[in-house]
């Protein structure tokens, strides 16, 4: 059983125009098993959100905490979060030229396992997880993300979260871009990820299809900063309904 | 061993061929006071197959050249190593060429051939190796119809002074194929220049080199386009890491009046690993026919990308393992077309040493 805590996340950007605030004080609790959603329209900070717990650079942490059982995750570098169990599926991933698929997820498994997983066992893995998502065979050999189409990288993003086996998700506008066979693909990876591994999930998104295919025992809204509104998946029905206009104009 | 004469023009580095390199650690090579060494240290690996021969012998150069130094090279050296491969010889394992002798008091002026006769296919492979002060006039022919894939690995140590030129002709429908890889020396200089002869010919300039620390490479390209409808591609890729590393990248491409038909891409990128180092990378199209089919370049000089180490960082890859893969995969696209797993494995692990040794301020 693991908890991830966000507590009161204050996070800025430098911009051309100086350091702009763009969380203004997230709590958020999030423990195995469970999925929350956090919806919101575009511009609120979901993405920081998601990118600020990852560790990208570009963003600073102002104020708050982060922690992952316990253990302060904003203390860690960007490769010792992953260790420590969090995983972030990207909006939009980014290719990586020269590197194979194959080599990449390799290095990955051995880093995170802390040894070289055995190739005749490695070999089955990662097939079984390729055939479960529909990709072609062919896949493991292309370079990372390069030419890759959008369903194809949303695809690699969910084969890395079955194969990497992670405590926590998040999955940031993982269903942007997807046809409804693809949505329906990776929804199912997600599931299982989910149930092999009593996963945690942050599902950020725009839209309420998603969660049709993926459902949230917690729905945040988020807006201008910080989550605005909280309830169960009854609160995903009335957005759907109302839209975001509410919550912007506060 | 005689000292060689000075009846030749001495670059001072104001010319705009010389203008990047640092003459003063040329070792005499470009001002006549190098001490010609008797060496003769280019040798065949293994049994030549039939159809090959490789032989020294006298023969005039079949190229112009205005660069001092191989004026030099041609105007001392006693005969020229000529690899031939006869005309219709189809040939599936490389021929290994290598030099593994060498030394610092004395320079070695070579003068080396190698020529396809009509639809001959090979590769070869030259392995540069040692400690060692050379200047190379290297000359290739292609007969119509053949080709050629030609590899040259710049392996030397640390203090190796190595300046050559390595100009191929490329006859009637012939296709020509270089991948140049520098990855050791002091100073290296090359001039991979290709000069087309007939329609339908066709070169590929490919090329790698990692400088650290002090080291400085040179790749001075050339295409002379003086004949219709051939077609050429140019593309060099290098990392630079340590104080005072430097590389130069010039790629020049002429397309004559003559030339209508032709198709030109030429492409140099540089990745700077560390503060302290200088890419140069100068392209230069010179087009005097508007009847073309392309004719285009691209120059680019940047960092690590911030985002591609994010991406695999956040899949528990550590900073080091996660430069190491971005470096191999940058070099893989050019590295990968040698074909040989060995050589390739060989050129990786001497980048990945090198990488490290630069060390954590890259």
């Amino acid at each position: 059983m693991s908890t991830l805590e966000i507590r009161n996340l204050q996070v800025s950007v430098n911009t051309d125009d100086g350091m702009v605030e763009i969380l203004k004080g997230v709590d958020l609790t999030i423990k195995s098993g469970e999925t929350h959603a956090i919806m919101g329209p575009n511009g609120s900070g979901k993405s920081t959100l998601a990118y600020s717990i990852a560790g990208h650079p570009k963003y600073t942490i102002t104020g708050g905490t982060v922690t992952l059982d316990g253990a302060d995750v904003l203390e860690m570098s960007v490769d010792e979060r992953a260790k420590a169990g969090l995983f972030l599926a990207m909006q939009y991933p980014v290719e990586v030229p020269g590197v194979s698929v194959s080599n990449f997820l390799r290095t990955a498994a051995t880093a995170l396992r802390g040894e070289a997983p055995k190739l005749r066992t490695w070999v089955g893995e990662v097939k079984s997880a390729m055939e479960a998502l529909n990709m072609d065979p062919a896949f493991a050999t292309r370079n990372v993300n390069e030419g890759f189409s959008g369903g194809e990288k949303k695809r690699h993003e969910i084969m890395q979260l079955e194969l990497l086996k992670p405590k926590m998700a998040i999955l940031d506008e993982t269903d942007s871009g997807l046809d409804v066979d693809a949505l329906r693909i990776v929804s199912e990876g997600v599931n299982r990820a989910k149930n092999a591994n009593n996963l945690g999930v942050i599902l950020i998104t725009h839209y309420t299809r998603i969660l049709r295919y993926i459902k949230p025992d917690f729905v945040h809204v988020f807006a201008n900063g910080r989550i605005v509104e909280q309830g169960g998946p009854e609160l995903a029905e009335k957005l759907e309904a109302n839209g975001y206009a509410d919550y912007v104009s506060k | 061993m005689s000292v060689l004469t000075t009846n030749y023009l001495t670059p001072t580095g104001r010319e705009e061929a010389w203008r990047f390199t640092p003459l003063k650690r040329l070792r005499g090579l470009h001002d006549g006071t190098a001490v010609q060494s008797d060496r003769e240290s280019l040798i065949t690996k293994g049994a030549l197959p039939s159809g090959v021969t490789f032989i020294r012998e006298n023969l005039e150069p079949l190229s112009a050249s205005d660069d001092v130094i191989i004026e030099r090279v041609r105007g001392s050296a006693s005969s020229v190593a000529h690899l031939a491969i006869a005309a219709n010889t189809e040939l599936t394992e490389p021929i290994f060429l290598g030099r593994s002798a060498g030394g610092m008091d004395t320079a070695e002026f070579s003068r080396v051939r190698i020529s396809l006769g009509t639809h001959a296919v090979a590769t070869v492979i030259v392995e540069n190796t040692t400690d060692t002060v050379l200047a190379e006039d290297l000359e290739i022919y292609l007969a119509p119809g053949s080709n050629l894939k030609f590899v040259t690995l710049q392996e030397f140590e640390s203090k190796s002074v190595y300046t050559a030129r390595h100009h191929a002709i490329v006859d009637k429908d012939a296709i020509f194929k270089s991948i140049t890889v520098t990855v050791g020396g002091d100073v290296v200089r090359i001039l991979p220049t290709v000069a087309f002869k007939a329609p339908g010919a066709s070169a590929d300039l490919l090329g790698v080199y990692f400088a650290t620390a002090g080291q400085f490479f040179e790749h001075r390209n050339h295409i002379d386009h003086a004949v219709p409808h051939a077609k050429s591609n140019v593309n060099y890729k290098g990392a630079l890491a340590g104080q005072d590393a430097h590389t130069v990248w010039i790629g020049d491409v002429l397309i004559r009046a003559a030339a209508e038909g032709t198709d030109t891409y030429e492409l140099n990128r540089n990745l700077l690993l560390s503060d302290g180092a200088r890419a140069d990378s100068v392209p230069n199209l010179e087009i005097e026919t508007g009847e073309i089919v392309g004719a285009g370049h691209a120059s680019t000089t940047g960092r690590f990308d911030d985002e591609q180490l994010f991406y695999l960082m956040s899949r528990g890859i550590a900073m080091a393992d996660a430069r190491r893969l971005v470096v191999r995969g940058f070099f893989n696209e050019i590295v990968s077309e040698i074909g040989n797993e060995e050589i390739q494995h060989r050129i990786m692990d001497r980048i990945d040493n090198e990488l490290e040794k630069a060390g954590h301020n890259v």
